[in-house]
C-alpha cells in the first residue's frame, strides 16, 4: 500500500492510504476529503472533483483526456495539470502522488 | 454544537452526503443513518442505464465504500420508520424500535407513481426507483423479446435505450404529443424522439394506456384506441410521488413535499429535509421548488448539515441533471420551466451532439447538451454569473464560449 497527499485549498493537507484501481475521487470520499463530491458517481459528467496534479506527477499521472478538457477548462481555476479525479486509477506507481483542489468546484 | 445526536431517516444521496458534511462542519456527536433497504446509499441514475444493461452491479454504484461511514463513526439501521414523535424526539420503527435524537433530517425520497389500470399488479410489470426494482427486471430477462415502457420521460426513454441495447424489442408509449414534453423544448424532444425511432423504438405518441392485459403475466398493453401491443415486460416510467407521509403525520407543513427553508429547516427547528421529497424555496428561480436530482440533494445535505452545526448556509447551487441515453450524454444546466427563447448551437435535426440555450428576458436560464461538455460546463457558469449572452455569438460555432463570460453583458443580479 501506499499514500496519496491531497491537499485543500487553504493548504490543508490529507494522506490517504493508495487503493490499487480506485480512482482519486473514489479514495477522496471514501476518506471524507472536504472539496471532492463526485457527485455524478465517477461519470466525467458533472466537473465537481477537479483536482490539480503537482507538476512533478504529469508525467507517472499522464494528461487529461479530450472528454476531461471540454468539463475542466471552462473553470476560471483550470491549470495545465488540472483533472477530472474520478478519471485518474491509483496504482502502485502513484505512490506518493500529491494533488491540489481548486477553491471552487463547479 | 449542541447536537449531540443526529438521526437520518432515509439511505439516500442526501444521506450519504449528509454523514461526511456534518463531520466537515465540526459535528462530533452521534450519528445514525435508518434506511429500509438492505443496502447503504447508492447511486440512483445508474438505475435505468449501466445497471439495467448489466454493465455495473449494486456495489459499483455505493456513493461512499462502507469504510467511510466507519471513519465518519455512522452508525447504520435498518428499518422502517413509521412515526416521529416530536414531543418525545424519538422515532418509532416498524421493529418496535424507538430511536432518540436531537436533531432529525429526513431523507426519505420518494416512490414511483404507480398505474392505476386493470392488470397493473400482473408479473411482469416493473416500476424502476430503487435497487430491487432494477434487479426484478433483470431477472430473467434473457427469455424477454418485447417489452413495453409507459411514459417517455427520462426514466421511460432510459429504460427503453438499456432495453435495445439487451437487443430487446422496445415499444415506447406516451400520453402527450412529444417525448420529454414536460422538461424540454419541441427542438430537444424531436431529438430524442428522432434517435430512439433510429435506434428502432416503436414510439407510440399521444396514446393512451386502457389496461394492461394478460391471466398472471403481462402479455401486452391495450390502448384507449383498442389496439394492443404485445409485451413480456411493461416498465412504468411515469412520474414519481414524494415520501411526505411521516412529516405529514407528525403535524409538519407538507406541500408538493415536506416544506423547508433555505437553510433546510422544516417548521420545527429540530427537523430538517433534504432531496426529492423536500420543498424548498430557490432564490435563483424566484420560486419554491421540488427536484428530483442528486445535485439537488447534495446541495440540500449540504446546507442542512451546515445549519445543524450552527453555520449561515443557504440553497443556492444550481440545480444540474444528466441522462444517459445509447451514445448520448445529456447534461442539463438549470430548470428551463419559463424560458421565452431558445437559442441552438449545433444542429438537433442531424447528428448526435448539440446544445439547446434557454433564455428567459435574454438572460441564460438552463441549458440541455447533448454530448456538448463544454456547452454544459459554460452554461453552469453563465447561468450562475446571470449572464445575457449574444444570440449570434452563441449559435456561432467559431465563437469560443469562455470568450462570452468574459464579456460585458453581465446582467447585475
Amino acid at each position: 500500500m501506499g499514500t496519496i497527499t491531497f491537499i485543500e485549498y487553504d493548504g490543508t493537507t490529507h494522506d490517504v492510504d493508495l487503493v490499487d484501481g480506485a480512482s482519486l475521487m473514489e479514495l477522496a470520499t471514501t476518506n471524507g476529503i472536504p472539496g471532492i463530491d463526485g457527485d455524478c458517481g465517477g461519470e466525467a459528467s458533472c466537473g465537481t472533483c477537479h483536482v490539480i496534479v503537482d507538476a512533478e506527477w504529469t508525467s507517472a499521472t499522464g494528461t487529461r483526456s479530450g472528454e476531461e478538457s471540454q468539463m475542466i477548462e471552462m473553470s476560471p481555476e483550470c491549470e495545465p495539470h488540472s483533472r477530472l479525479a474520478c478519471q485518474l486509477k491509483a496504482c502502485p506507481s502513484l505512490d506518493g502522488l500529491k494533488v491540489r483542489l481548486p477553491e471552487f468546484q463547479m | 454544537m449542541d447536537a449531540e445526536r443526529v438521526v437520518i431517516v432515509g439511505a439516500s444521496h442526501a444521506a450519504a452526503q449528509l454523514c461526511g458534511s456534518l463531520r466537515q462542519h465540526g459535528c462530533e456527536g452521534e450519528i445514525e443513518l435508518i434506511g429500509d433497504e438492505p443496502s447503504l446509499p447508492y447511486q440512483r441514475p445508474p438505475l435505468s442505464k449501466a445497471l439495467l444493461s448489466g454493465e455495473s452491479t449494486l456495489d459499483d454504484l455505493l456513493i461512499r465504500k462502507p469504510e467511510f461511514y466507519e471513519k465518519q463513526r455512522v452508525a447504520f439501521r435498518r428499518g422502517r420508520v413509521t412515526r416521529i414523535d416530536r414531543a418525545s424526539g424519538v422515532v418509532e420503527l416498524e421493529d418496535g424500535a424507538v430511536v432518540r435524537y436531537d436533531r432529525l433530517v429526513l431523507c426519505t425520497g420518494a416512490r414511483a407513481r404507480r398505474l392505476e389500470l386493470p392488470g397493473a399488479d400482473l408479473t411482469g410489470v416493473h416500476y424502476l426507483r430503487d435497487a430491487a426494482d432494477a434487479a426484478a427486471i433483470r431477472s430473467g430477462l434473457d427469455g424477454v423479446g418485447r417489452a413495453v415502457v409507459i411514459g417517455a420521460g427520462y426514466i421511460g426513454l432510459e429504460a427503453a435505450a438499456s432495453l435495445r441495447k439487451l437487443g430487446i424489442a422496445v415499444s415506447a408509449l406516451e400520453m402527450a404529443d412529444r417525448v420529454l414534453q414536460r422538461v424540454t423544448a419541441p427542438e430537444v424532444s424531436a431529438f430524442y424522439d428522432r434517435v430512439h425511432r433510429e435506434e428502432g423504438v416503436d414510439l407510440r405518441l399521444g396514446v393512451g394506456v386502457a389496461a394492461i392485459e394478460g391471466d398472471d403475466h403481462v402479455t401486452g398493453v391495450r390502448l384507449t384506441d383498442g389496439d394492443v401491443v404485445p409485451a413480456d415486460r411493461v416498465i412504468v416510467g411515469v412520474g414519481v410521488v414524494p415520501n411526505v407521509e411521516l412529516a405529514r403525520d407528525a403535524g409538519l407543513a407538507v406541500d408538493d413535499g415536506i416544506v423547508i427553508d433555505a437553510h433546510g429547516r422544516t417548521d420545527d427547528p429540530c427537523v430538517f429535509a433534504a432531496g426529492d421529497c423536500a420543498n424548498y424555496p430557490d432564490g435563483r428561480y424566484g420560486r419554491r421548488l421540488r427536484l428530483e436530482a442528486v445535485s439537488s440533494a447534495v446541495e440540500q445535505a449540504k446546507t442542512v448539515a451546515a445549519t445543524i452545526c450552527g453555520k449561515d448556509a443557504a440553497i443556492s447551487a444550481l440545480p444540474w441533471f444528466w441522462s444517459d441515453q445509447y451514445d448520448l450524454k445529456l447534461q442539463i444546466a438549470g430548470l428551463s420551466g419559463g424560458y421565452d427563447e431558445v437559442v441552438l448551437r449545433g444542429d438537433p435535426s442531424t447528428g448526435r451532439d448539440f446544445a439547446c440555450f434557454y433564455l428567459a428576458d435574454g438572460r441564460l436560464i438552463a441549458a440541455d447538451c447533448v454530448n456538448r461538455a463544454q456547452e454544459f460546463m459554460f452554461a453552469k457558469r453563465a447561468i450562475t454569473m446571470g449572464l445575457a449572452p449574444d444570440r449570434a455569438a452563441l449559435t456561432d460555432p467559431e465563437t469560443a464560449l469562455a470568450e462570452l463570460l468574459r464579456a460585458p453583458s453581465v446582467v447585475a443580479g
